[in-house]
């Protein structure tokens, strides 16, 4: 039984925590929030002093050629400091073009996905049009959109690529309730578009990799949420006593962390079963995430209640959290989408 | 990180499995998955020494004991075979799984010689004497009196929960042999014959109309002064490092039987319609999703050699599954509506579904309430104050 980190992986989740919680501070965070939710620095040392951005990608085609675990390591890092990042977009699109991309494509994008220099993001739609190299239609959700250089869009079944500052496309950046990765519309009026080599390959790839990027990111956050929570309870006395001495604080916080313990379990065991190709990788990656996804929402907003009024307040980090636990639970398919797809393996399969 | 597990012990799955499906399958398929603790007894101890047999019985154990000195990772596959073969709860699990190991782990060489062969060989069967009317969540308030009288331990007392007692032929008692000592300490652990004058078992009846639990009264019950694991005074620690075993590998093979059980209410929910019900579904797939996270949890834990790190997993396995399994007799009730209250017989006797919902009431009392788990879960893994002790 080797269901345990090895030296390396936990050298890799050391050093990912201690470049988030030293650099993705607060200050920087709200800063990026004021703008276009990517805090640059950060991005540059991410992708070129640390050198994690291509963390799945293999070294042939200029990355670290790591795994799914690494990945989820690093994502669970930067989720604890609510960092913001075009982690996912860059990481997604990466993993699209090596798993389905042309030999041309990847030469074109990769290099620039895992310096950082280019930005990607990705978005789906089901009544786009595809011909004679131009796709039309209405691209809605694409995570950090507005400051894309690279869009990967899935259209029905097919998985195209198209750059952003050709003719024809269109990006409105909204303002989101989760400011450290805004969403943005995109609308395409018969704008270039490549087909990639293989679209299934690169359509899983886009899925896996977000499913298992939101997973990492709310197990991270969830138990940032307990922690920071934790911290504060000890230091807070009301009554005479630290506020985290009343059972009822104390039971809602081991709540907390017994569904963060099984969030854990869950995002590595979908991250391992996708490294290994076991049957199991489809029933764990729904499972993670809709797991996940309930779990930081939940932490998130036990957060502000242990808090109590402070946490309510703009100035404290606590609703940059939840903010961020709320969008990853409408990302990528709700819990009650995921549920309902583990449903249809275990019950609607022939006895 | 690996999700399997090695071809070394792929091929030990085999041989196992090969074993215990053949077993189930001829000689022993009259037990073959009956669900409690209670029926078959005569046969059940056949089987435990057919176990012993083919040195099945104890295989964590060292071979000098009888065991195969297995490692961690066998230990786990056996059981998750044992439960899949649909071979029965092992009715001396209190011998093989707390007593034998406690014993290994504390005993002099003779007391090693003097209780293993018998645990192994599947001859005596063992139960707890912990709990007690004024002991329950709070263990260390015992009041069972130990005093030394002519070479032997005189105890008076009573115990209660005491799983499986009335055909038990030994008891450990965690009693208090020092006048007027507290809490923890002055307690002494003690190994005693339950085929004696001063031992009297009386059965519970359960809500599910079963008696799997007794009173356990000591008047004048003796053992040899030697019968007792560690010093006089050291109760406490050897209690508490007895309950360290409980969850160890067992657990993964508990997770077969949890399998089985969701399985049974697939079946149901595909059989009556309710499978086409969406909230039933939603719940199926969360029942489906929490028994996975179990297994990963629980080989988190295992594969965890570094001890001396707080074990998340370890310390919140026991209310995840307890809360699991109640939800699920929850469910199960849910998916077979009215027919779940209508006995299959004009006893009250209860079939596996619903049975799982009257029993699981128990899952979160028993092993420490989910309120006791979730201070120790506050405390012992978040650092949070303790509750504060009353005056007694």
């Amino acid at each position: 039984m080797e269901f345990a980190f090895t030296e390396e992986q936990v050298m890799i989740a050391d050093t990912a925590r201690g470049f988030f919680a030293e650099h993705a501070t607060s200050a920087r965070t709200r800063a990026a929030m004021a703008a276009d939710g990517i805090d640059r620095e950060l991005w540059s040392s991410f992708c070129n002093e640390l050198g994690l951005a291509g963390v799945g990608v293999p070294e042939a085609l200029g990355g670290a050629g790591l795994g799914m675990v690494e990945f989820a390591l690093i994502a669970e890092a930067a989720g604890a400091q609510v960092a913001a990042l075009p982690l996912m977009g860059n990481a997604r699109a990466a993993h699209a073009l090596v798993a389905g991309g042309t030999p041309e494509q990847q030469a074109r994008w990769l290099p620039a996905l895992v310096s950082g220099e280019s930005i990607a993001t990705s978005a789906s739609s089901q009544d786009a049009s595809f011909s004679n190299g131009k796709l039309s239609g209405t691209f809605r959700f694409a995570p950090h959109g507005g400051s894309a250089d690279l869009l990967l869009l899935t259209a029905g079944e097919q998985c195209l690529v198209v750059e952003a500052s050709a003719p024809g496309v269109a990006v409105t950046a909204h303002v989101t309730m989760d400011q450290t990765r805004p969403l943005a519309t995109i609308v395409l009026n018969n704008a270039p578009a490549e087909t990639v080599a293989d679209h299934a390959a690169a359509n899983r790839a886009l899925d896996v990799t977000g499913l298992i990027c939101l997973a990492a990111e709310a197990l991270g956050g969830a138990q940032a949420a307990l922690d920071r929570t934790v911290a504060y309870s000890k230091e807070r006395v009301q009554f005479g006593r630290a506020i985290g001495s009343f059972q009822a604080y104390k039971h809602r916080l081991a709540d907390m962390m017994i569904e963060i313990e099984q969030a854990r379990s869950a995002v590595y065991w979908a991250a391992c079963a996708i490294d290994e190709g076991s049957d199991e990788a489809q029933i764990a990656l729904h499972s993670a995430k809709a797991f996940c996804a309930d779990t930081f929402h939940m932490c998130a907003g036990n957060m502000i209640q242990l808090h109590g009024g402070i946490g309510f307040t703009w100035e404290h980090d606590a609703h940059l959290f939840f903010k961020r636990a709320r969008s990853i639970l409408s990302m990528l398919g709700d819990s009650q989408w995921h549920r309902e797809q583990i449903a249809a393996l275990v019950l609607d399969q022939a006895a | 990180m690996k999700l399997g597990f090695s071809a070394e012990d792929e091929a030990f799955r085999a041989e196992c499995a090969g074993w215990l499906q053949a077993q189930m399958a001829g000689p022993f398929a009259d037990i073959r998955g009956i669900p409690n603790l209670c029926d078959e007894i005569p046969r059940r101890k056949e089987w435990e020494q057919q176990l012993a047999a083919d040195r099945w019985s104890c295989i964590g154990w060292p071979a000098a004991w009888g065991g195969r000195d297995a490692t961690l990772a066998q230990q786990v596959i056996f059981a998750e075979e044992y439960a899949r073969a649909g071979a029965p709860n092992r009715i001396n699990h209190i011998g093989v799984e707390l007593a034998g190991p406690t014993i290994l782990a504390f005993g002099s060489e003779a007391q090693k010689a003097q209780y293993l062969p018998d645990i192994v060989a599947g001859r005596k069967i063992w139960c707890q004497g912990y709990s007690e009317p004024g002991a329950g969540s709070d263990l260390a308030n015992v009041k069972t009196k130990a005093r030394l009288e002519d070479g032997d331990w005189v105890v008076d007392g009573q115990k209660v929960w005491t799983s499986l007692a009335h055909y038990s032929d030994m008891i450990f008692v965690v009693a208090r042999s020092e006048e007027g000592s507290k809490g923890p300490k002055g307690l002494s652990f003690l190994l005693m014959d339950m085929d004696q004058p001063g031992v009297e078992v009386r059965p519970i009846r359960q809500i599910n109309g079963e008696a799997e639990f007794n009173e356990t009264f000591l008047t004048e019950a003796r053992c040899p002064a030697d019968a007792m694991l560690g010093a006089a005074g050291d109760g406490w620690k050897v209690a508490m490092a007895l309950l360290a075993f409980e969850r160890g590998v067992s657990t993964l093979g508990q997770q077969m039987q949890f399998r089985n059980e969701l399985d049974a209410v697939i079946a149901a929910a595909r059989t009556n319609g309710k499978a086409a019900d969406p909230i039933i579904r939603q719940r199926i797939a969360q029942a489906e999703i929490g028994l996975r996270l179990m297994r990963y949890g629980a080989l988190r834990m295992l594969s965890n050699t570094d001890l001396s790190d707080i074990d998340g997993a370890a310390l919140t396995y026991k209310i995840q599954w307890a809360k699991w399994r109640r939800d699920l007799g929850e469910l199960a009730m849910d998916v077979l509506g009215q027919e779940a209250e209508i006995a299959a017989s004009n006893h009250y006797e209860w079939g596996v579904l619903p049975n799982i919902y009257l029993y699981s009431r128990s899952d979160t009392i028993y092993g420490g309430t989910n309120q006791i788990q979730r201070n120790l879960i506050a405390e012992r893994g978040l650092g949070m104050p303790r509750e504060p002790r009353g005056i007694s």
